[in-house]
């Protein structure tokens, strides 16, 4: 036993994944099961009522998925997490273990489209209501939060149009009002902002992306720092008795943990949106090689945003951080279509974060749920083109690029 | 010594034994009973409730204080307090008084005087933190539901369920 604190890309390799304590084995199992087996009746009790530690069934916990869960944490700087099957199931889970029926949220509109729809089509009509503001205009953020307002959600770098959110600002409003601060931290990874850090109190992320890396697996995760106050008043899901709980206290039983485990053992467990053991082993491997991979990211959309500026065809590049960005191009929509359908190497589709090149066009595909208007008041016009910058040669993607730009 | 770092607890915790546990609740829906339940079923202490109003938990014989449990089992290794922050110091009292070599306080039990006097009595201190999660954090409890134990290792046996 030691006490040294180690470093990011150490936590990235090791955080959550000792040898396996079975078998010795050095690679994390993928623990492919839908149920363990108790110990005792005294033991199968102890799990039931939540005083002890273990797994039940893999809907609520699972090996393979906790170590998935310790590493985010770890690098997050987090108490714990919770892993989900998506982004947006992470998300979900979040506003579900916050609020219900007769609850408010307030929103970022410099946000994914899909996090729009979410909020404003189907968790509405579970009678949440949303009101969405511009991130970098707090006052309309501050005019927005009521009484019964549950969260502040923002993303830390704006998909797509690279708003970077004030999150020690907005931190200190949410708290100012007595909730918590919400981060999607999906385009920014852990390894360039840890809004923990910087006062958020729960961090989402699609692991889909950057996380997992090779755009190969649907995950999701929610990071919570431990340090909110739950038990203020305004959280009643976590301060009251709870029905769906032998109506167990969250904060009294848990303390700090209290927002975890009600996002676990009610939420998750209802919900029924956990993550699968072989899509966490998929993201632990991901994770491993996190440092290097956003290095070389951002080292190579930071070379393509110049190529781009420097281009006639192009009239305006929003690259602000991360290796996900827009630009948009003279001859506009119909350029647009153009210029994608004359790429060689760079592929069409409907992702981003992966180890290739991803390009799309938010207007008539990610975006494509919303008008003119709100894709404007989200910060991308209708005619940008969005890039992921993968790990090629760059001055492949250049040449793919400028042949594109030509055409 | 107050223990503050993750090492020491460690140490802490593998050296005790008994567990005396001031304001241990017969009601389950209790924190006090939560941990109690833990550590008498999933841990190897030997855990004893010290709460005048009751007569026993899941079959383990209360006592009314500290000082009548050391009488007839010796000084406890670790007296466990879940008190009032105001009582903590009368708990510190008695547990110095009793021989016991190490003072607990659970989440939210902080009194400085009460830290002091252990303190000053050679107790090993530990304060606003659960034993159940500190327990949990080096046997691999903690990371069964996907909390961050802190722990690295690449040891055999890292984590000791």
């Amino acid at each position: 036993m030691h006490d040294r604190a180690f470093g990011f890309a150490t936590r990235a390799i090791h955080a959550g994944t000792p040898p396996d304590p079975a078998t010795g084995s050095r690679a994390t199992p993928i623990y492919q099961t839908a149920a363990f087996v108790f110990g005792s009746t005294e033991h199968a009790a102890e799990l039931f009522q939540l005083r002890s530690y273990g797994h039940i069934y893999s809907r609520i916990s699972n090996p393979t998925v906790a170590a998935f869960e310790e590493r985010i944490a770890s690098l997050e700087d987090g108490l714990g997490a919770v892993a989900c099957s998506s982004g947006l199931a992470a998300q979900l889970c979040t506003v579900l273990s916050l609020a219900q029926s007769g609850d408010h949220l307030v929103c970022s509109q410099n946000v994914y489209g899909g996090t729009i729809t979410q909020l404003s089509v189907t968790v509405k009509r579970m009678g949440i209501e949303t009101t969405f503001a511009r991130v970098d205009d707090l006052a309309a953020m501050r005019a927005a939060i009521r009484p019964n307002t549950k969260m502040l959600f923002a993303e830390t770098i704006g998909n797509p149009s690279g708003t970077i959110a004030d999150l020690p600002a907005l931190a200190t409003l949410a708290h100012e009002h007595g909730i918590p601060f919400v981060v999607d931290n999906t385009f920014a990874t852990p390894y360039l902002c840890r809004p923990i850090e910087h006062g958020a109190d729960i961090v989402l992320h699609s692991a889909t992306k950057f996380i997992g890396g090779h755009g190969t697996t649907i995950g999701g995760v929610l990071v919570e720092s431990g340090r909110f106050p739950w038990g203020n008043g305004r959280f009643p899901l976590l301060s009251e008795p709870s029905p769906g709980y032998h109506q167990k206290v969250f904060t009294e039983t848990f303390g700090e943990y209290a927002f975890l485990m009600r996002a676990r053992a009610e939420v998750l467990r209802d919900v029924g949106a956990q993550l699968a053991p072989m899509d966490a082993w998929l993201l632990l491997l991901g994770l491993e090689t996190l440092s290097v991979r956003m290095e070389t990211h951002v080292r190579n959309a930071e070379a393509i945003a110049r190529f781009l500026r420097g281009r006639p065809e192009v009239a305006w590049v929003a690259h602000t951080q991360g290796a996900v960005f827009t630009f948009g191009i003279k001859s506009g929509r119909e350029g647009g279509r153009r210029f994608i359908d004359a790429l060689e190497l760079w592929s069409h589709l409907a992702n981003v974060g992966d180890a290739k090149s991803l390009v799309i066009h938010p207007a008539s595909t990610t975006h494509s749920q919303l008008s003119d208007e709100e894709m404007r008041s989200a910060g991308v016009p209708p005619e940008a083109i969005r890039l992921s910058v993968g790990l090629e040669d760059v001055d492949d993607l250049i040449w793919d690029l400028d042949r594109a730009l030509r055409a | 010594m107050i223990v503050k770092t993750t090492s020491e607890r460690a140490a802490l915790l593998a050296r005790s034994r008994s567990v005396a546990m001031v304001g241990a609740s017969a009601n389950a829906l209790r924190p006090s009973y939560t941990v109690f339940s833990y550590l008498r079923t999933q841990t190897p202490y030997a855990v004893t409730p010290i709460n005048p109003t009751i007569e026993q938990i899941d079959g383990v014989r209360a006592y009314p204080t500290i000082a009548a449990y050391a009488d007839e089992h010796g000084p406890p290794d670790i007296v466990d307090v879940f008190r009032k922050p105001s009582e903590a110091a009368d708990v510190a009292r008695e547990a110095i008084a009793a021989g016991a070599k190490a003072i607990w306080f659970q989440y939210g039990v902080i009194n400085d005087e009460a830290i002091r006097l252990a303190d000053e009595a050679g107790l090993d201190v530990v304060v606003d933190r659960c034993i159940k999660v500190e327990y949990a954090r080096f046997h691999g409890g903690l990371a069964t539901s996907g909390l961050n134990s802190g722990l690295i290792s690449s040891r055999y046996n890292a984590r000791t369920p």
